[in-house]
């Protein structure tokens, strides 16, 4: 059975000062890589002979507009080792300006999907992708919906307006 | 079509070290996005040599209804009904599975019965599903006999849930905290009757198949996948553990009290078409196993929480005490924030690992809310399975998949 602490002692002694933010909430331990980590990061849980992280449970994006500058997007990566049945929660967080990351087709295949889903709804640009389109909405679409910026209703609805709870 | 365009339009899909001398002029065929073979709104664009398949490229999304963007504005009761339409299979699983998501945030402790209602419940879903998807692909390779035994087992479980929760589809059964009603005597009644008719039909339907010839020629060998292969596309529940790994959530990570009951994890060798249909067919078995022993053993208690600021209290109640009404009041406005938390939760959908990531920043509604669909991560190795096969091979091999166009989409 595998506990945060040795995961995280690990990782802490192969990748220094490119992961911080350790926390685990509800017991997952999560942790905060840079881009240009991410997939030696993914590749040494799955190769490491011990700890065998080698399922790619979910890729998913998360946009938060008003916290600390450069810091306004989030992608998501929750592994599972099935030998240790240890979950693990990897993010990295990118800058509004900026992006980038590279994608992590090449070590997981199901990460292809889930990549296209997060740059439809996101934007975010994953390098190396082997076919990065929109795969839910439509091709023609010119904005990415689960931003926070788009609300879910017309704003400058007046039918709605509710005097008591303001929404 | 020239060579170029075929790796333009499969996208990659096409493998190709050298120049291929195909026999015939290729065909770009169609399949789907209506077609009967589908069982839902996706499209499958086949490149065919002949009657042999080249490549394929699947398009999803006909009918997404942004799910995620919507559960951002409403409360958290509100979107039970959101994750009923995701697998319209097996709803009560998705229900259930959000309601934990839910209380894992919330730190609330359900209660025995509770946590046995919803395995039954759960149980009953999951054999609806498989009885779909078995039934299904009977028809699909020509058998149109066992469906009609099999599915009208379908009916009498969506009739339990009727009686549970009054829906038979998109069913929004349970609330955060426990049940909203407990176990009726009918509802016994009914379950009871399920455990002692259902049996000896799916003894039947198995005679039915198991060693049908012509069955078996159909679907051994067919739309097979290696462990490996099915691993590193993301492959989770009946389909994963049909390439011969027992991962289920319900062992692994037990929730709602799994780890009371017994019960086998049926694994297949090759993750052909045939293990598949086998593995189910043993889930629904294991199934009726655990319903009957969550039967037997039904711990007396509440079926819900003591959670007033989050479980609607009892209507009667409303009416008489003024702290039921405020309660009332406030959950079905919505006026009960959740504490500040991250939390990923798993149950085991008909389909296999069924996620719900939530964050919740204290307001009255997710800030986040992200749902791993088993249907969608595993519907991308379909090409790998069908490519070099002929197309009634690939219809199987879909069916046999059991993806349901609800859940890819959200």
């Amino acid at each position: 059975m595998l506990s945060n602490q040795t995961v995280a002692e690990e990782i802490v002694k192969k990748f220094g000062d490119d992961v911080y933010d350790f926390e685990e909430p509800f017991g997952l331990l999560t942790l905060t890589t840079t881009r240009e980590q991410i997939i030696p990061m993914l590749e040494y849980l799955k190769n490491h002979s011990d700890f065998k992280i080698s399922f790619l449970t979910d890729i998913t994006g998360v946009h938060f507009p008003d916290t600390i500058p450069d810091r306004e997007y989030a992608v998501v990566y929750h592994l599972h080792s099935f030998i240790h049945n240890f979950r693990v929660r990897i993010k990295v967080f990118l800058a509004e300006a900026d992006l980038h990351i590279p994608s992590v087709t090449n070590v997981y295949a199901s990460a292809n999907w889930m990549e296209r889903e997060t740059f439809d709804f996101f934007g975010i640009i994953f390098d190396g992708h082997p076919n990065l389109v929109r795969i839910l909405n439509m091709d023609e679409m010119d904005y990415f919906p689960m931003r926070r910026e788009y609300p879910l209703e017309d704003p400058t609805r007046e039918d709605k307006i509710d005097a008591l709870f303001g929404r | 079509m020239t060579e170029a365009n075929i790796a333009k339009s499969t996208s990659g899909n096409l493998v190709k070290d050298e120049p291929v001398q195909y026999v015939n002029e290729l065909t770009t065929l169609n399949l789907g996005p209506t077609h009967p073979a589908t069982h839902g709104i996706f499209q499958n664009v086949l490149t065919m040599d002949g009657e042999k398949i080249i490549a394929g490229e699947q398009t999803v999304g006909y009918i997404h209804r942004a799910f995620e963007k919507i559960a951002e504005r409403r409360p958290f009761y509100q979107i039970t009904t959101l994750t009923d339409r995701m697998n319209y299979c097996s709803s009560p699983i998705n229900n259930m599975g959000w309601h934990m998501t839910v209380e894992k945030l919330l730190g609330v402790e359900v209660p025995k019965r509770a946590q046995y209602i919803r395995v039954i419940m759960m149980e009953l879903a999951r054999i609806a599903d498989h009885i779909v998807c078995n039934g299904i692909l009977g028809v699909d390779t020509g058998a149109f006999t066992g469906f009609l035994y099999i599915y009208e087992y379908r009916e009498k479980i969506y009739e339990i849930y009727e009686e549970m929760c009054g829906a038979r589809l998109t069913t929004n059964m349970g609330r955060v905290g426990g049940m909203e009603r407990d176990l009726s005597k009918e509802a016994i009644r009914k379950i009871n009757e399920f455990l002692t008719t259902f049996p000896p039909i799916l003894k039947e339907f198995e005679r039915l198949f198991n060693r049908n010839r012509i069955f078996m020629d159909r679907t051994i060998g067919v739309g097979g996948i290696s462990a490996e292969r099915a691993m590193s596309y993301g492959f989770t529940g009946p389909n994963l553990r049909a390439a011969g790994v027992d991962y289920d959530v319900r062992v692994m990570n037990p929730y709602s009290s799994y780890e009371d009951f017994e019960f086998d994890i049926p694994v297949g060798q090759h993750g052909d078409t045939y293990d598949r249909f086998m593995v189910r067919n043993e889930e629904i078995w294991q199934s009726l196993r655990i319903i009957e022993q969550a039967l037997k053993n039904l711990p007396e208690g509440p079926y819900f929480a003591d959670a007033p600021e989050y479980y609607l209290p009892p209507k009667q109640e409303v009416y008489r005490s003024m702290e039921a009404l405020i309660y009332h009041f406030k959950i079905v406005m919505g006026e009960i924030d959740a504490p500040v938390g991250e939390v990923y939760h798993a149950v085991e959908g008909g389909n296999g690992e069924l996620g719900f990531y939530l964050i919740s920043d204290g307001g009255r509604t997710p800030y986040r809310l992200h749902f791993r669909r088993p249907c969608f991560i595993y519907y991308q190795a379909y090409p790998e399975m069908c490519v070099g096969s002929t197309i009634s091979d690939a219809i199987v091999t879909m069916s046999s998949l059991n993806v349901i166009a609800g859940e890819l989409d959200a």
